[in-house]
């Protein structure tokens, strides 16, 4: 089968590949670019390990063909921080404890993202639905989304 | 929150400590946020080839015939592995601690024992070209009658799942079809207790559900080696399985890993590492297996299905006196760990309580499931549920509030547990004080002054006099007990008059009382038998081949 | 031979596709299709993505709605006119599922998946099927699900229904094991128009107790002229089960979801939150 041309940004950059027809969003940025912070954890859109940002909105990279993803702009969590100084929610979860093999976070930062750029004051509630489509097996939810109240916080204090 | 209470046991705890009850940033953390900590399939290589396997939709069935000549010439695939390729393609993962005999192939050889259980392996330049060969791989089946049911396997005449293990248990000793824990006489004392109950606790298998799947990628290295990015918890065990499956030395296995995505046990199987590496060496490129989440929630293995019968004897006053467990463990198909779960469980019984009369029988079973593995507390977990059903049971039987009648019952510092090794640090007592304020459980005068430290050892830290029994002889199912039965209450049977005719582990002078806690109100003397000297300590059996006292040690030591 | 993706302009050439290549397969959001990819359950044939500005169509101020195959479920969020679809579309996956899930993948989605097409068929949808050079023809809903059932469809482009009248006249109710996202256990929509008091032109709808999401006819018949009393809500417990085929999968047993869908559906319509 004859690969395929797509260009996007990926965290900022401009970047061009051939890829397979059928080829995932995931696979592409992994494999295929070397960005290896989205993971793969189920391939059927259940665990949301892969959840990346494609023009600001949450998807899940293991179910997005690449070349549907052609001019669009695409962010992990590679290019969360900005240079050496760490996003807020970056920052929140080192300082809440909520990673613990750490297998979860870089899609759980993305979703989390994800909200506060749409919604920089949510409730509780609200980020619990936001990390709904995510998993995490081994540290519980509560520091995760406490994480998140806390980094919305410091980012709110910040713009005051 | 986390509450450190350091009024409890002060005297038994340096204070100054430099880490510990103080927050400490995680070293990992800064990698896991910026995305930057490498998982073992976070690496990339040119040429990186792509195995997936060929997995049996039986429970059980004969392999009538394989042909793999559509794959072999499927677009992409570059290698086909098949059983007679793997060569040592017969192992057991605890044989490197010489525990077990080999009983799993890498590759279904002549027979298929549960489903999902791998075949042939298919390489590929891509994950996609290695799933469409799959499909094209013709496996002729001819099924058999298949087990599920761990009492079902067990009886005589069931139908043979490891032909390792002819009689669908694993052997303990080279002589037991169970390991057994023997400690004074519960029959004798099911006869004195006034009440006497026994229920039946099961739990299904229960899947690690890690968000990372098991996978490994390995490339040959420089030096005739190979490198190893494994997602094993246990790295040198799964090299040392590796090793013996592939007949290599071990000094040729690069292991990289130790970042591992959620394991909690599932990841102790070397489930993809040997694969992975014969693919490189037959390849001569780098190989990636990663199990697929089907594949992962239905053929990675679980924590196995146990099933628990307690059967206990307590008095009026809310003492037990006698304790008699018989648990059965679903290992699947294949011993795995399942074994040694069952040793944890037997050297867990008869939980964190001091009772004098103790028996109990646990099996490791094969069923045409698929096969179990370790997880968070294998062995004791389900048995500590049965067993906190059971205490809660017996409570309200005798009318006694269930915490009360906890610490009624707590082991203490100084006593002698069932499997002969005196108890310290015990703080169940203190736990349940502190559960109870938590809660604002009302706790008697007598419960709150409790403690583990004191009313302990003393009569309580002898051996009882032990009736041993020979049941359960490899081989001869005949030799098992009946199963339990219901026995009513304090007046003896007619036919419990007589005692049983077992041989007794040493000459009895007379039986061992227990002694009364000593916070509590002096307690009726009539169930007990009149105080006797403490027995010897019995000489250990000699070292069995393979065996429990062998394995206790044997993860400290380095073979 | 790998799965191919054809990208197509306009819906005449994509259905042309379809039409000539029993292989080929129209991509929605790509979350059922893309899975069966990754899982090896298709290793062959033709992906189609048709962009085509109709497919993403909303049409929700008026009486009459129309919506268009390829409008997600995010999108249907984001939509106050069609704040009665709210609660199904939140029911499908999480956010990054519903940035993605497309109402005409949901139409196609087997058991247990299929909410919200639970939600349109007691709505009395119709959808829109490509006939051929800018032509369309009309279906309902339930006798598309029938068909797609058998197997053949064609091109879906939209689907349409009459907005509910009164806040309280559309209902939906998801069960799952895992809050706030997780797959059916099973799901119940109603609409129960009501006329002075009395229930008139109820349709309910069940997901996940059939191979396809289907009508509740039993229940529409004991609601049908009575008041959503204690009584008639008795009845229709009585009648929930008629006609429903529910599997047993890894969600929940065909027994335990039969045993729980009449005491949800009391729940439902006694307008008590479960």
């Amino acid at each position: 089968m004859a690969r395929m041309p797509v260009q996007f940004r990926l965290n900022g950059s401009d970047r061009a590949v051939f890829v397979e027809p059928a080829e995932t969003l995931l696979g592409t940025i992994r494999r295929g670019l070397g960005d290896f912070a989205p993971k793969f954890g189920c391939g059927q859109g259940t665990c949301g390990v892969c959840t990346v940002l494609v023009d600001g909105e949450p998807r899940l990279g293991c179910l997005t063909l690449s070349v549907t993803c052609e001019g669009r702009s695409i962010e992990t969590a590679s290019g969360l921080a900005d240079g050496p100084t760490l996003h807020p929610l970056q920052a929140a979860f080192m300082e809440h404890f909520a990673a613990q093999c750490g297998f979860c976070t870089p899609g759980m930062l993305m979703a989390a993202k994800a909200l506060l750029d749409r919604n920089p004051n949510p409730t509780r509630i609200e980020v619990v639905e936001a990390i709904a489509g995510n998993i995490c097996r081994c540290t519980g939810y509560e520091p995760i989304i406490n994480a998140i109240l806390a980094a919305a916080q410091q980012r709110g204090a910040r713009r005051a | 929150m986390l509450e450190f209470r350091k009024d409890l046991f002060a005297d038994e705890r340096d204070d100054n400590l430099n880490v510990i009850g103080k927050g400490e940033q995680r070293q990992d953390m800064l990698g896991h946020v910026t995305g930057r900590t490498r998982f073992f399939d976070d690496h990339g290589f040119e040429g990186l080839l792509h195995l997936k396997v060929v997995r049996s939709p039986h429970h059980h069935a004969r392999i009538r015939s394989i042909d793999v000549s559509a794959a072999e010439r499927a677009p992409g695939v570059k290698r086909v592995i098949r059983a007679q390729d793997v060569p040592v393609n017969k192992n057991t993962l605890l044989s490197l601690i010489g525990f077990g005999k080999d009983d799993e192939p890498t590759l279904a050889v002549d027979k298929v024992r549960y489903k999902g259980e791998p075949i042939v392996a298919v390489i590929a330049d891509s994950d996609a070209e290695a799933m469409a060969a799959v499909k094209l791989v013709r496996v002729g089946y001819d099924p058999l009658p298949a087990v599920f049911d761990v009492q079902e396997a067990l009886k005589p005449g069931a139908v043979v799942v490891n032909e390792t293990y002819p009689g669908n248990y694993f052997e303990y000793h080279d002589k037991y079809d169970h390991q057994k824990l023997r400690f004074g006489d519960v029959e004798a004392a099911f006869r004195t207790a006034d009440h006497v109950l026994e229920e039946r606790y099961q739990m299904s298998p229960i899947e690690h559900a890690s968000t990372e799947t098991n996978g490994t990628i390995a490339a040959p290295e420089t030096n005739d080696r190979y490198v190893v990015h494994s997602c094993a918890q246990g790295l040198f065990f799964s090299l040392g399985t590796t090793a013996k499956i592939l007949a290599l030395e071990s000094n040729r296995l690069h292991f990289i890993g130790g970042t591992v995505g959620g394991g909690f046990g599932g990841k102790v199987d070397s489930l993809t590492e040997p694969l992975a590496v014969l693919g490189a060496i037959l390849t001569g490129r780098p190989v990636r297996y990663v199990l697929g989440r089907e594949e992962e929630m239905q053929f990675g293995s679980p924590r196995g299905a146990e099933r628990h019968v307690i059967k206990d004897g307590v008095m009026r006053d809310g003492r037990i006196v006698a304790r008699q467990i018989t648990s059965y463990f679903d290992a699947g198909a294949y011993t795995r760990l399942s074994s040694y779960g069952v040793v944890k469980c037997v050297a867990h019984m008869p939980g964190p309580y001091t009772i004098p009369n103790v028996r109990g029988d646990a099996y490791c079973v094969f069923t045409n499931r698929v096969p179990a593995t370790a997880m968070r507390g294998f062995g004791v977990t389900g048995l500590d549920f049965s067993i906190e059903v059971q205490m809660d049971k017996l409570a309200h039987l005798v009318g006694i509030d269930p915490m009360e009648f906890r610490i009624l019952n707590a082991y203490r510092d100084g006593d002698m547990k069932a499997h002969r090794r005196v108890a310290h640090n015990t703080a169940l007592i203190e736990c349940v004080q502190v559960a109870a304020q938590k809660v604002n459980w009302p706790l008697s005068e007598t419960a709150r002054r409790a403690s583990s430290l004191s009313g302990g050892g003393g009569p309580r830290a002898a051996i009882p006099p032990t009736v041993t029994d020979e049941s359960g002889r490899i081989g001869r199912p005949e030799t098992r007990q009946a199963p339990p039965q219901l026995t009513p209450g304090a007046a003896p049977l007619p036919a419990y008059q007589t005692p049983p005719a077992v041989p007794i582990y040493q000459p009895p002078p007379a039986h061992q009382p227990v002694a009364p806690l000593p916070n509590y109100p002096s307690q009726p003397a009539a169930a007990t038998p009149p105080p006797a000297p403490v027995p010897p300590v019995p000489a250990p059996p000699a070292a069995p081949q393979h065996g429990a006292a062998r394995f206790s040690s044997v993860f400290t030591r380095r073979r | 031979m790998p799965v191919n993706v054809r990208i197509v302009q306009g819906l005449q050439e994509a259905a042309e596709i379809l039409a000539a290549d029993r292989g080929a397969l129209l991509l929605g959001g790509g979350t059922l299709l893309v899975r069966a990819i990754n899982e090896g359950v298709m290793t062959e044939g033709t992906l189609l993505r048709a962009v085509d500005p109709a497919l993403l169509a909303i049409n929700a101020g008026g009486a009459r709605v129309e919506l268009g195959a390829g409008v997600t479920m995010a999108m249907v969020l984001a939509n106050r006119d069609l704040s009665y679809l709210h609660a199904p579309a939140r029911g499908i996956g999480g956010p990054a599922v519903r940035t993605t899930a497309t109402i005409g993948g949901n139409l196609f989605a087997a058991t247990p998946y299929g909410d919200f097409t639970a939600a349109l068929l007691a709505l009395d949808a119709v959808v829109t099927l490509h006939a051929g050079f800018g032509g369309a023809r009309e279906m309902p809903l339930e006798e598309m699900l029938t068909n797609r059932a058998r197997g053949g469809v064609g091109l879906v482009v939209s689907v349409g229904f009459n907005r509910p009248v009164g806040a309280d006249a559309f209902r939906f109710l998801k069960v799952a094991r895992v809050r706030p996202k997780g797959v059916s256990v099973l799901s119940i929509a109603a609409h129960l128009p009501q006329n002075a008091g009395r229930v008139s032109g109820a349709r309910i709808a069940y997901g996940a107790m059939g191979p396809t999401p289907l009508r509740a006819k039993a229940v529409e018949r004991v609601l049908e002229g009575q008041s959503l009393d204690a009584a008639t809500i008795a009845a229709t417990k009585t009648a929930a089960l008629e006609g429903t085929m529910p599997a047993t999968d890894a969600i929940a047993s065909e027994w335990y979801r039969r045993e729980v869908l009449p005491v949800h559906l009391g729940r439902l319509l006694a307008g008590e939150t479960s």
